[in-house]
């Protein structure tokens, strides 16, 4: 059979969520062809406002690249409108005089904006904020120019004006209501949201008519009111509203009002011809938001994908603003109105305000600012019009939760949440589908949820809430939360899993594990082995035992492995600092032993590098100092500067500090090398901004920075912060290392750990609360008293075992 | 009593206790004049031994982690199996193995 011609008008983001959802139910089933007279493949519209803000770049928006349309045999008219609609012969006819014929026709052709009927209208300078050609002349605009007027103070003109703003221009919004948002907001809420703006630096003329955009040479030079007052602008973007492109549809014949008219179906007065989008009227409504027309995309896809009958009964639509740094939620009748109550918490001065509808014991409308945690929920309610005399009472507070769970989190928020809450507004995804989507195609990251559910793909404002259900689903504390990757091929949980099975079953040792968490293997492999020993000796310290086959070499002997099999020794030397005695001590070992080279190493010590093995135990003798652990997964070195005792700028004692903390945290292990740093003032010569953690001293006492990483990809360590005294450096940077020690993945750096469980987390762990990062400090301090040093240790009877061969 | 070597190829010697090895772990057996023999002790007690020399960068095996019936080399982590000295795909290389067996709890080994 051949195939059924199906075109296309409008390349934008209802047609082509059309066709996504039609090649869903059948790929086969038409010869496609789509015209767009934008230049480009199919983007994401919505997200021109982060664009023109500067948070999103042009390229992060394209929804479908050109392979898109080539992997599914589309073919895609680019730049070129469609010009006219031949409904006899069944053909549209392009701006390039070619005619295409077709079996369906679909019309997605959007909409454009309303431009004033105002002399001066047409002036250079003038635009609407439609596209991505438009989002180029604001950003061209405001690199040359000062002064932007924004007409229309809705969604779309507060965001042109706050992208505008952070451009640096200089931006008045004019707005013909009394309030800003006059269609989403109340009274109130407006006014909460112009204080904010304003703060941001945005001015307002509210109430506020245009009569005449008046021009210099034809390019427009400013608004004039009808009070008189003119505006200076170089840019006028103009915000007033929307008109549906009907006109293609109304020249052919087809039935339109302010839209093309459809019914239920998506069908237009003509049974060939389907119209979905802005451009369409259904039962006397258009709609300007996209999670109606993403709806429409789903019953008409199904339809034309040759399943079923869907039908399209319109769309209750919710609202968000796309300001960064503002929380704005409303939906239904937030005004209230006869036979309304309402149900209000304002806290002006606290930025926050509620205001619930409730009639007939139903929820009709909602209007948040500040905090709109729970709008996915009453959005819900809304929409089910469900019965809220029960909730009533606690109705302000959001859905009620579980017994003894006291956390104001997101988490528990989301995981309060039922199944068929919609999360995505957009795109329709209730929480049950996104759950559903996390456990079996085994998603992780935001992206992956977003790739694969479309939850949070097109607004993004409901990113917070994937993020959420994402977290609860996965596991319920932060630190299981992402990786599903199992640890090793030996098994199929992941390291938190692991990690939480040895804490919660009081596992000690590697063969209990293998045995409680079914390892496939007898014992296990290179990469699972070492990660089970360090889980059970910083989980169990003192009661797990160390297991040396669980180690590679250079923690089995010691030492540090080299190309040429023979291992490199070094002494620590604390906080970089020796004396003459030590140095010719150190001297005479390393001629005794006839190393092959002496060298300081990154970490201010030394290193005697070329010792065969069997000398290890003999020269660890002689040197009569500490085990350096300089090839550890644990803390390596102190780096330090000069400091106030000798440095002419130096505000505190560095080196002093260093060698404090290097004696505190001897001997810790951990699940990758630790790296410290002091410096004795800002000039930061030890380094102290890419170690792990790396303290700098200020006049009135020591910054904190943790995260750092000098190594294959260097990263810079974030401030933590400030205390005051020695003792709070060692108690709060001993905290966050034992945080990290008990929670991080082996082989994680600190800064992969931070990045996991967000900086955030750990402030509230450490700082935030001082019982607890009492109580890590003291685990830590715990953890390494009985630690033995590691050359010692190995002195023992056993020694020749160990370090002397065999012959025959 | 002098033994030829060169009619005797499987010249067997009592090498050391099999306690002498630690467990998933091994042991370096000198000979004059030719490579190192890396004796490996697995969980199950059982012995194997290799050249102790990976087929890579000459990685001194004896120092690898021992774990199931292979070893993995402590330089690039070569996985060698400690049954036929085969390296494991996608590596490629080979090391040459030696008789041993474990007669009551000492280990023999077959020296040429
Ligand atoms: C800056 C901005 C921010 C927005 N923010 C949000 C938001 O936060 N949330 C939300 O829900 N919605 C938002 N919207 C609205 C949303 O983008 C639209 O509702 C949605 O894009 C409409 O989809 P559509 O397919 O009907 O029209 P469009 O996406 O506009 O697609 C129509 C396409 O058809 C093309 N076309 C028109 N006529 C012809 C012709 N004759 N021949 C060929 N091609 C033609 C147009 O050029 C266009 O590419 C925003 C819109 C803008 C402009
Ligand atoms: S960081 Fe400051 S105190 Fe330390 S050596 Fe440099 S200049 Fe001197
Ligand atoms: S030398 Fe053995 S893996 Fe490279």
């Amino acid at each position: 059979m051949q195939k059924q011609r199906l075109v296309l008008i409008g390349n934008g983001m209802a047609g082509i969520r059309t066709l996504e959802e039609i090649l869903k139910h059948d790929a086969n089933r038409y010869d496609i062809t789509v015209i767009g007279d934008e230049p480009w493949g199919n983007y994401n519209r919505i997200q021109l406002s982060p664009v023109l803000a500067g948070e999103q770049k042009l390229k992060d928006i394209i929804l479908n690249d050109l392979d898109w349309y080539r992997d599914n045999g589309i073919r895609l008219i680019k730049g070129c409108a469609a010009t006219r609609i031949d409904r006899e012969r069944r053909e549209v006819h392009t701006a390039a005089g070619e005619a295409i014929g077709y079996d369906k026709l679909l019309i997605a052709t959007g909409s454009r904006p309303f431009m004033l009927p105002v002399p001066g209208s047409d002036l250079d300078g003038v635009i609407g904020f439609r596209d991505i050609k438009d989002t180029e002349k604001m950003i061209v605009a405001a690199a040359l120019h000062r002064h932007a007027v924004v007409i229309g103070g809705g969604l779309l003109g507060l965001e042109a004006a706050h992208g505008l703003k952070l451009r640096g221009m200089d931006v008045t919004v004019i707005h013909l209501g009394d309030w800003l948002l006059n269609r989403q907001l109340d009274d109130t809420a407006g006014r909460l949201l112009e204080q904010s703006l304003a703060e941001q630096g945005l001015k307002f003329k509210l109430g506020a008519r245009t009569q005449e955009l008046v021009g210099e040479n034809g390019h427009v030079a400013g608004v004039r009111l009808d009070t008189g007052e003119v505006i200076p602008a170089d840019l006028v973007v103009m915000a007033v509203g929307i008109v549906p492109n009907a006109d293609l549809a109304s020249e052919a014949g087809l039935e339109t009002a302010q839209g093309i008219v459809v019914d239920d179906r998506l069908a237009t007065s003509d049974e060939h011809i389907y119209a979905v989008g802005e451009c369409v009227n259904h039962r006397g409504v258009s709609y300007g938001l996209v999670a109606p027309l993403f709806e429409m995309a789903k019953v008409l896809g199904n339809q034309l994908g040759g399943c079923g009958k869907q039908r399209y009964t319109g769309t209750t639509t919710s609202t968000k603003l796309k300001v960064t740094g503002i929380d704005l939620f409303s939906a239904g009748e937030f005004m209230g109105g006869e036979g309304c109550d309402e149900i209000v918490l304002s806290d002006p001065a606290g930025g926050v305000y509620k205001r619930l509808i409730v009639r007939d014991n139903k929820l009709v409308g909602a209007c948040l600012y500040g905090d709109t945690s729970d709008g996915a929920w009453y959005f819900q309610l809304l929409r089910q019009e469900r019965d809220v005399a029960d909730l009533r009472s606690a109705l302000l507070f959001g859905p009620p939760r579980d017994l003894g769970d006291h956390g104001t989190s997101g988490a528990s928020r989301a995981a309060a949440l039922p199944d068929d809450a919609e999360i995505c507004g957009c795109n329709g995804v209730t929480k049950g589908v996104l759950v559903k989507a996390i456990k079996e195609q085994g998603l992780f990251t935001v992206d992956d949820v977003k790739k694969h559910t479309k939850a949070g793909a097109s607004c993004g404002s409901c990113t917070g809430l994937v993020e959420q259900v994402l977290m609860s689903t996965v596991g319920s504390s932060f630190q299981d939360a992402p990786k599903r990757k199992p640890m090793c091929g030996c098994t199929d949980h992941t390291h938190g899993e692991v990690r939480e099975a040895i804490r919660e079953q009081h596992l000690v040792t590697l063969a209990d594990t293998m045995k409680a968490l079914h390892w496939k293997t007898p014992d296990g492999c290179p990469s699972c082995r070492p990660a089970l020993n360090y889980y059970l000796i910083s989980t169990w310290p003192g009661e797990a035992k160390d297991d040396p086959q669980a180690r590679l070499i250079n923690e089995r002997v010691h030492a540090n492995v080299q190309k040429d099999s023979t291992f490199s020794v070094i002494p620590r030397m604390w906080g970089g600092v020796t004396s003459p005695a030590e140095l010719r001590k150190i001297a005479d070992v390393a001629d005794k032993f006839n190393v092959k080279m002496v060298k300081v190493t990154g970490g201010q010590r030394l290193d005697l590098l070329g010792v065969k093995k069997e000398d290890l135990p003999q020269m660890w003798r002689e040197l009569d100092m500490p085990c350096g652990m300089g090839y550890a997964k644990g803390l390596r070195t102190v780096k330090t500067c000069v400091g106030k005792q000798f440095c002419r700028f130096g505000t505190q004692d560095s080196t002093g500090m260093g060698i404090a903390l290097e004696k505190a945290f001897d001997r810790m292990w951990a699940p990758h090398k630790v790296k410290l740093a002091v410096s004795g003032c800002p000039r930061n010569c030890a380094e102290a901004g890419i170690k792990d953690v790396g303290i700098i001293a200020v006049d009135s006492g020591w910054e904190i920075y943790v995260g750092g990483n000098g190594g294959i990809k260097t990263e810079v360590a974030e401030f933590f912060t400030k205390v005051k005294t020695e003792e709070e450096v060692l108690e709060y940077s001993g905290a966050v290392l034992q945080l990290y020690r008990e929670e991080a993945y082996y082989l994680e750096r600190t800064v992969h750990y931070m990045g996991r469980v967000g900086l955030d987390y750990i402030k509230s762990k450490v700082l935030d609360d001082a019982t607890n990062r009492k109580a890590l400090w003291a685990r830590l301090q715990l953890a390494l008293a009985g630690e033995p040093d590691p050359w010692q240790a190995q002195l023992g009877a056993d020694a020749a075992a160990r370090f002397t061969d065999l012959t025959v | 009593m002098s033994t030829d070597k060169s009619a005797d190829m499987n010249h067997w010697q009592s090498i050391c206790k099999l306690d002498e090895i630690p467990a998933q772990g091994a042991r370096v057996v000198k000979r004059e004049g030719k490579t190192d023999i890396a004796l490996f002790r697995t969980l199950d007690n059982r012995v194997f031994a290799l050249d102790d020399h990976c087929p890579h960068k000459g990685g001194a095996l004896s120092h690898g982690l021992v774990y199931g019936d292979t070893v993995a080399c402590p330089l690039h982590n070569f996985k060698i199996s400690l049954q036929t000295g085969q390296a494991q795909a996608p590596d490629e290389g080979h090391t040459p193995c030696h008789k041993v067996e474990l007669r009551d709890d000492t280990v023999w080994l077959a020296v040429d």
